[in-house]
């Protein structure tokens, strides 16, 4: 399986922080930066990440299906993540979910059609003073009301790209 | 930028140059006394170091509140083995958002609290463990990491002392699960976190079953402080066997959320009114939750405590994680029980029985009685249900979703009973709450 340099250099680097019989400990960083270049934890990517830790690909599967961020199906290009747990709740992030299930037509968990858009109502994302919460990929977006949801989904569909949307801004650097 | 004004009534120690310009940059640190309490603890003893923290009477700011120097000082330091310090960086309690900006803001006070760290031990190799969501403090971390190399801070000669100490972070991919030391280390591993039996403590057998510190970010962030201006210094910010100062997180119902540095100790009812601004829209404060979602909630009236780990133990709750999350008169307390009942359902590593089917059947009695279909017996049910949990499983998961739910329903029983006879929630209007 071939990757771009840069994430041939990122894995060389992963597998040079740990002890020399300890490679096993690459294997979720490995999974996780793969995933975002090939898509998905596909099963080539399983093997090449099990050949390069030393781990059985047996094993690698099994961590796969422990972590909420890795999928073995593609999500969209971009993945709209809308927390709903408690300090969120408290300040509309259930209405913020209603919202962008509406406005996309879709569920959790589920893609639209063209590949776009994927939506999936998460857990405490470490925002909660600035809530309610979304996270685009990794890009936080604070204090969200569901106009601003409204104006970021409707910018993704018309093909900008997030930081391409006035009405919103990105809060992480 | 800062995502909310400071308060004059805080007391900036660990957040303190957070408003600089550049406060990631090594520079910066440099020019603000960085690296100058690594110079000193250089020239410590490792008892003297040890020491020194246990004079702080910092405890630990993960969640359990225990004695920081006290845990480093069971670090088994003549055992043959390699030892490691491991920052906890997984930060995913509901209610808690303080290690991300002390990330954000002061990479290098971390790096200088974890290199300390090392010299308490003879460590010479320290990991951050970064929950995934948390992408863009990985590279955060990775520059400051290399600007410490650059330097000659970490590498084989810190600080030209003739010390080895190497720092490198790691990328965690989403499980609140993996928040627990113990699970934390399997994670780390590269395997399904799933706790381990303890005793051994990490102190004794964690990372690669050698020797390690496990502390939170913020019990890092602290070390620095307590080095450059003494233990007695930063004991005497916070109130008794509690010290220093702790990054609060105010949410929900307040005018003004947002996390602040306050000492240990400080009142519960001052930091709703005078620093979080008071209940939003002038309303009535009904329920706290003092410390992150694990800890009972507090009804109003029980609000008028210190904010200190032995103070909310008094009040049977705990100081936890620093979350603190804010409800007014129109929320719905069992809405507040599912939400949270639900998170726990879904993080249950799976591991163990109590845990994996408690939080489930909790899960769905909660949502029974928030459609109007639950019975009176299970409000005798939910509470008995969590009591069976606590204290039965692997790691504290189950505890931490069985005591604050015995809180909402001892505390709000009217609020449950309200819910019987297919009455629709009282609140619903004002509270939603989405299909599971
Ligand atoms: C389910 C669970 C989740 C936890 N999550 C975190 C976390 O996200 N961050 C953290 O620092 N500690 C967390 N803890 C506490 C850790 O197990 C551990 O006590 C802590 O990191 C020790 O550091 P401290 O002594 O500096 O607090 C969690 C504990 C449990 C039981
Ligand atoms: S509860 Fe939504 S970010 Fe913490």
């Amino acid at each position: 399986m071939t990757f771009s340099p840069e994430l041939e250099a990122r894995f060389e680097k992963f597998l040079a922080k740990y002890p020399a019989d300890r490679k096993r400990s690459a294997v979720i960083p490995m999974l996780i930066y793969g995933q975002d270049e090939v898509g998905a934890i596909t099963d080539e990517l399983i093997n090449e990440v099990a050949k390069r830790t030393g781990a059985t690909p047996l094993q690698v599967t099994e961590v796969v299906g422990f972590y909420s961020m890795l999928h073995r199906k593609p999500q969209g290009k971009y993945h709209v993540q809308v927390c709903t747990n408690i300090s969120c709740l408290l300040v509309g992030g259930a209405e913020l979910w209603e919202q962008a299930c509406k406005k996309t037509g879709l569920g959790h968990k589920e893609t639209s059609k063209d590949g776009l858009i994927s939506l999936e109502e998460v857990e405490c994302m470490g925002a909660c003073s600035w809530a309610p919460a979304v996270q685009v990929n990794y890009d936080f977006y604070h204090d969200v009301t569901p106009e601003q949801l409204d104006k970021l989904i409707d910018g993704l569909a018309a093909g900008k790209k997030p930081e391409q949307i006035a009405e919103v801004t990105k809060v992480s650097c | 930028m800062l995502y909310n004004q400071p308060n004059p009534l805080e007391v900036k120690v660990l957040s303190r140059r957070f408003t600089l310009p550049n406060s990631q940059s090594i520079e910066t640190y440099l020019a603000n006394d960085g690296y100058k309490a690594l110079e000193k603890a250089l020239g410590m003893t490792q008892d003297q170091i040890i020491d020194e923290v246990k004079a702080s009477g910092l405890r630990g700011r993960g969640g359990a509140g225990f004695p920081t120097g006290l845990k480093w000082s069971f670090v088994p330091r003549q055992s043959p083995k390699p030892k490691y310090i491991v920052v906890n960086a997984d930060e995913s309690e509901p209610g808690t958002c303080k290690d991300r900006l002390l990330i954000e803001y002061d990479p290098h006070q971390l790096i200088e609290g974890v290199i300390i760290a090392g010299q308490a031990v003879g460590a010479e190799q320290g990991y951050i463990y970064i929950r995934g969501e948390y992408r863009y403090l990985i590279d955060v971390m990775d520059r400051a990491i290399d600007e410490a190399y650059a330097r000659g801070v970490l590498g084989d000669n810190v600080m030209g002392s003739g010390r080895k100490f190497h720092l490198a972070s790691h990328s965690g991919a989403g499980a609140y699960e993996c928040g627990e030391e113990s699970a934390l280390l399997e994670s780390f591993e590269g395997k399904r976190g799933n706790p381990r039996i303890r005793p051994p403590f990490p102190a004794v057998a964690g990372c690669y079953q050698s020797p390690t510190i496990l502390n939170n970010v913020e019990t890092f962030c602290a070390v620095p402080a307590i080095f450059l201006n003494g233990g007695a210094y930063f004991a005497g910010l916070g109130s008794p066997k509690n010290g220093g100062t702790r990054l609060f997180c105010l949410s929900g119902h307040v005018n003004k959320p947002g996390v602040y540095e306050l000492p240990m100790g400080f009142n519960l009812m001052r930091m709703i009114n005078e620093v979080g601004g008071g209940v939003r829209g002038g309303k009535k404060l009904k329920a706290v939750i003092p410390g992150g979602s694990s800890c009972p909630v507090l009804k109003a009236d029980e609000c008028d405590i210190a904010m200190d780990y032995d103070s909310v133990a008094a009040a049977k709750s705990m100081l936890g994680s620093g979350g603190v999350v804010v409800m007014d008169e129109d929320t719905c307390m069992v809405n507040a029980a599912l939400r949270i009942m639900k998170f726990y359902a879904h993080e249950s590593c799976g591991w163990c029985i109590p845990c994996r089917e408690g939080t489930t059947w909790l899960k769905k009695l909660l949502t029974r009685f928030h459609e109007g279909m639950g019975q009176r017996s299970d409000i005798v049910l939910i509470g008995d249900l969590s009591k069976n949990m606590l204290g039965r499983t692997f790691c504290p998961l189950g505890d931490a979703a069985a005591m604050p739910t015995i809180a909402f329903v001892e505390k709000f029983k009217d609020e449950f009973e309200a819910h019987l006879d297919g009455k629709p929630c009282p609140y619903e209007k004002s509270n939603r709450m989405v299909a599971a």
